[in-house]
Formats: structure tokens, sequence, C-alpha cells
């Protein structure tokens, strides 16, 4: 059974007659021991629906879900009190920017003994100490000095080792890392994604990789959800996905990285951007943007294909030459 | 070829060079806190190149390596404390305010964020010709003329020209700011990450701009970046900085096929690669980069560096030319490394 279980989960935002999807009938499960790498562009959906699992969107969001199952069990059917009791636990989020993450007027020591106090409890005496543990399991030199340190004085790289020394304090079983690297130096980048992978193996968590750096994917998943615009266009095995892309965008992304057109004068760039709230298309939403597009990618919305270890959202899918099915 | 690009650049004070800039320094007095004695920043310590026309060079490093303070003094923006700046054959710094004003326009710079960077209380078509009213004596008409020309060249549509930058996404906002940029004809552009805060799809429409624009309008880039995949797509040349020092410097293919000095290869192994054959060995970095407020005495790096000895402790490392790379490491000079 898998550790968690996603079944077309949408989340919408605002009353009324024509509330705006953030994301759209979403499903993915995450195996015990497994990297799911999310990818997409901003506006895809992706930090709402790892939001929406740890159950911290508020009014005026609604989340709706024909099954969200943890462990076995379901998170949406289950009391608020033993939710609660559960995320923070069991299932741990590392937040996009931990300069901005941290509270700056907390030190490093309340703010990691805070998860320990309210799921562990225990003496006052036992966290603290534990709370040096997790700063030295996270690579932070002379732990017990930095326990008096305030956010302000830790460089990006120490903060977000703090955030990970934060999640992992309950020993989780899920960790979702929602762009963990983004605000940080490429050797500093390096430094954290070497850490959680090491916590992951270690641990033996599901981690979810939220980001949008499509090399850091390749490098670290197993497998990758591709997200557009809301919905999952293309779900499969990291080296399936990176070698041959089914679906049009993930072809376009991986063409207009410069990595993939050394040599080339220009980039190939997929015209276009991800459309808003108000300027979403009719049929496929990709269609406007889409080389392959046709009269029915305009009209009709495609659904999901294929067995469930490759999936993709498009009539056409792309064969292994990277050309469409006719 | 490239060696011999190489060496008719980096030869100091040649004519054809458009912009070249001999050991410029900028320091920062910073107060350190209630009655305590104020602290000197070098921000930029004694940095030298050469730039020819129509030519990219990409300066890279990591927070805090002074990429951003070099920008604010090529374009004059900063005085900086020492050192030499020329265009064009003409000494920058000695120049009186008008003679300045003038030759400010032919460096023009490009910010970092476009959300940050447009006013947003103006309209596109104002922030286009503000230049045009602070530098020119151009008419109403001419100057909409020109604006409009503008936008069709960066690819965006006469309409826009009533609009306001919120109206905008990042990419359109980006190329808003390039044309703004261009607006005076520059012939130097300095641009600041121009793309570090777009997307993926997005950022390669503005590079492909940023490449056009190069080639019909003959510019030569200041291309500053902490994504060498971009880098290694755009420069011609590159100038690997740390803690306000370049530390390596030469031809593209030279630093990306046979990286010199050991915070190169570091930054190359860290960056993930999408191919694996492309992906080297990870080399771990230890540590961060220290604070300019108090650095270590001498080599800047030594502290992260695994080939590090009792000499790169004490001493300062200077550039020394090596098969037309120019590299700053004891390691290296000794054949340690």
């Amino acid at each position: 059974m898998a550790l968690l279980e996603v079944n077309s989960l949408s989340v919408e935002f605002g009353d009324g007659p024509n509330p705006f999807r953030a994301v759209d009938q979403v499903s993915y499960s995450v195996e015990k021991g497994e990297v799911v790498g999310i990818v997409g562009e901003s506006g895809s959906g992706k930090s709402v629906s790892s939001l929406s699992i740890m159950g911290l969107i508020e009014y005026p969001g609604h989340v709706k879900a024909e099954g969200l199952t943890f462990d076995g069990q379901d998170l949406l059917s289950m009391p608020v009190k033993k939710r609660r009791a559960l995320t923070g636990a069991d299932i741990a989020m590392i937040f996009q920017e931990p300069m901005s993450s941290l509270n700056p007027c907390y030190t490093v020591e309340f703010q990691i003994t805070e998860a320990l106090k309210i799921h562990q409890g225990g003496r006052k005496k036992w966290r603290r100490e534990r709370a040096i543990e997790l700063l030295e399991q996270v690579g932070i030199p002379d732990p017990k000095s930095r326990l008096k340190a305030y956010p302000h004085q830790l460089s990006g790289g120490m903060s977000q080792r703090v955030m990970i020394a934060m999640a992992i304090a309950c020993d989780p079983k899920l960790l979702i890392a929602d762009e963990p690297t983004t605000a940080l130096d490429v050797t500093i980048q390096a430094q954290i994604v070497d850490l959680l992978l090491e916590l992951q193996r270690e641990k033996n968590m599901g981690l979810v990789l939220i980001t949008n750096d499509l090399a850091l994917v390749a490098e670290a998943a197993d497998r990758v959800i591709v997200m557009y615009a809301g919905q999952v266009v293309e779900t499969g095995p990291a080296e399936e996905i990176f070698s041959t892309p089914r679906h049009p965008y993930t072809q376009a992304l991986l063409r207009s990285l410069p990595e993939s057109s050394q040599g080339k004068e220009r980039l190939e760039a997929l015209p276009g951007v991800v459309p808003g709230a108000f300027d979403r298309p009719k049929g496929c939403m990709l269609a406007p943007r889409c080389p392959y597009a046709s009269e029915r990618c305009q009209r009709e919305v495609p659904m999901v294909s294929g067995d469930s270890l490759r999936q993709v959202r498009c009539f056409t899918p792309l064969d292994l030459q990277g050309k469409p099915a006719a | 070829m490239s060696e011999a690009k190489l060496t008719s650049s980096t030869a100091a004070g040649q004519a054809e060079s458009l912009l070249s800039v001999v050991d410029i320094k900028k320091h920062y007095q910073v107060k350190t806190g209630f009655m305590k004695p104020e602290a000197n920043v070098k921000a930029l310590d004694g940095v030298s190149f050469n730039l020819d026309k129509g030519k990219t060079l990409a300066v890279v490093g990591e927070s805090g390596c002074g990429k951003s303070t070099l920008a604010r003094v090529l374009t004059m923006i900063e005085q900086p404390t020492a050192g030499e700046l020329r265009f064009d054959g003409q000494d920058v710094l000695g120049l009186g305010a008008e003679a300045a004003k003038v030759l400010r326009q032919k460096i023009q710079i490009i910010f970092q964020n476009p959300y940050g960077s447009l006013n947003p209380r103006k309209k596109v078509g104002t922030i286009l010709e503000e230049p045009l009213v602070i530098n020119t004596s151009l008419s109403k008409q001419a100057r909409k003329q020109k604006a409009l020309d503008m936008l069709a060249k960066v690819g965006l549509r006469p309409e826009h020209y009533d609009r306001y930058p919120h109206m905008f996404s990042g990419g359109q906002r980006q190329r808003i700011a390039i044309a703004r940029g261009l607006m005076l004809d520059p012939q130097v552009v300095v641009a600041d990450e121009p793309v570090s805060a777009l997307d993926v799809s997005v950022q390669a429409q503005v590079l492909n701009l940023m490449m056009d624009l190069q080639q019909e309008m003959g510019l030569s880039y200041i291309f500053i970046s902490h994504d060498l995949s971009v880098v290694e797509h755009i420069a011609d040349e590159v100038m690997v900085m740390y803690l306000g020092k370049a530390v390596e410097y030469g031809s593209c293919e030279a630093i990306f096929n046979d990286p010199k000095h050991p915070y190169t290869q570091a930054l190359l192994s860290s960056t993930p690669r999408l191919d694996p054959a492309h992906r080297r060995e990870k080399i771990k970095l230890q540590g961060e980069l220290p604070s300019p407020l108090n650095p270590p005495q001498g080599c800047a790096f030594h502290a992260r560096c695994r080939y590090a000895n009792e000499r790169c402790a004490q001493q300062q490392p200077l550039l020394v030319n090596e098969s037309g790379t120019q590299v700053a490491c004891f390691a290296r000079e000794e054949g340690r490394l």
C-alpha cells in the first residue's frame, strides 16, 4: 500500500459560480522510501497541491478529493484534532524561502522544540538535547551555541538547515520539500540536496520534491510528475520522462533549457506564457502554446491515459522519436 | 581560435577594447554597532577585464561575491574607490559631470527583478520615454515613435504603450526592462541576473531576445549570473568571482571544458545536469562564503578548498596566465592540482 495516495484532488479559490481552480483533479501516490519530483512553472499548482495535503489551505480555498489517504487513514474525513496530530509529526513540510519561513522573534531552539513539545512532550532538558542532536544531523557546526541564535543571525543555507531540522524533528514518514533550494547559491544548493537525500535514505522516508529546476529532479527523483496550469500532464519514472517525454509540454520544457541546445545559436523557446486565472483556454490548457495542437485540442479537454506507471494527458502523445502519434 | 581571441582581449590597454577595467575596487564603510569603529567591506577588491565590441562577458559567482557591485560601478551608479575604467579609450572616472552624463548613455543596465525595477505608477510609454526626456531634446512625437519602435523590437505590441507594469507577466516585464535599457542606443549593456526571476520556458524567450538584439545592434553584454548553464550558452568569456576578486578568467570553452581553479571546478560540479553524461563527479564544498566584513587571511577560498596548504592560508594568490586562462591559485602554480 502506498504511503500517500492522492486521488482526484482539486483546490478551488473563491465562492460563487466560477471559483478559480488552482489544482484540477490531481492524482498521484508516493511509496515508502521513494523520491517523487513534482515539476512545473509558477502557477502550475504544485505548491497549492502540497499545501492541501498538509491541510494548510484556508478560506476562501476549498479542497475536494475522491480520496486523500496517508498510511491507510483518510485525511479528509478524520477529525481535525487527529489530523493536526498527524501533520507536523508523520507528514512534515519544508517551505520555500527559509529566510521568511522562520519566525524572526524566536530562537532556533524554541522553533525546533516547539514541534517536539506539541507532538512528543517530554522534559525540557530532553527536548533541548534532541534539538542539539537534530542540528548536528543537518550539519550545523557547533550546534550548542547555535541554539540561542535568532534567524537573522543565520545565513540562507543555515536557515534552510534549521528548517530541515524542524521538519525531521518527529521522524516523519513523509517529507514534502517545496522548492527547498531555489533561494540558495549553487554550492549551498548541492549541500542541501545531498543532505535531504541522505536523510531520506537513512530514515526510509517518502520525499516529495517540488521544484522548477528540471535538472535537479533528473538527478534526485525516482519518479516525476509534471504539472501545467493546475493539471498533471505527465507522470513516469525519471529516466523515461527525461529521455523520452510523451507530453508536448515536457518536451518543450526540456528543449528550452540551455543545456539541451549546446552548440546552437538559439534556444527552442515555447511561445506564450502559462495561462493565468482569467485567461485559461477552454480545451487543453497547453493548446494555445502547443506546436502540435489540432482543432480538437482547442475544444475538448484531454483525459489522462496510459498505465499507472506512465501517464500522459494528451490526445496525441509523443512517440519515442518525439513526434505526435497519428 | 579561442586562444587568439583571448590574448588579444586580455592584453591590457589595447585600443580595440570597448570597455576596459583595470584593478577596480569598491570599499564600503559600514557601522558595526554603537560606539564601535566602522568596518571596511571590500565588496570589490581589484578586478580587471576587457570587453570587445559585440561580445559577451559573463560574471559568475555566489551571492556576496561582488557581482552586483561591479554592475553598479560599471554603469557609474557608484564611484569606485580605486582603479581605472576606460570606455572607447576614454578615461571615464576623470570626466566632469557633463561629459560623464553623455558617456553614461552608452553603458546601460538591466536589473534583476522585473517586478521591482519598473515603476508601478507609470505607464510603459512613460517608462520608456523617461531616458529620452532626460538625455535628449527629441520632440514628444519623436519620443513616442522611438518608444513604439523599441516595443516592436523586443516583441511587444503597440497597444502595450498605454498599459501599466502590473498588467504584464514576468517575461513581458523583463522585455520592457530591456527596452528601457536600449532606448538611448547604448553600446554596452550590463545585465544583472536578467533571467533568474523567470520561468524556464520564458527564460529561453528572453535569452533568445537578448541574443537577437546583440546581433542586430552590435551590443556588448556584461552578463551577471549564477546560473552556469545559461552562462555557457550566452557567453564568449567568463570571469568567476569569489569574495570581491576574480579567481578565474578565460574563454567560455576553456572554463567549461577545463576548469582550472578549485572553486570553478566545485561550482561546475554542483550544477545539476539533465543529461547523465554531462554530470561531473560532485565536489562537496564544506561551509559557506566567508563574510566580506571579516575575510580570511590569505586566499579567500582556502577554508573551503581541499587543496589548501599553509601558503594558501597566509598569502593571496594573483591571477597567473596558464594556457590562455588566468587563474589565481597556488595549488595550480605549484602543480599540486
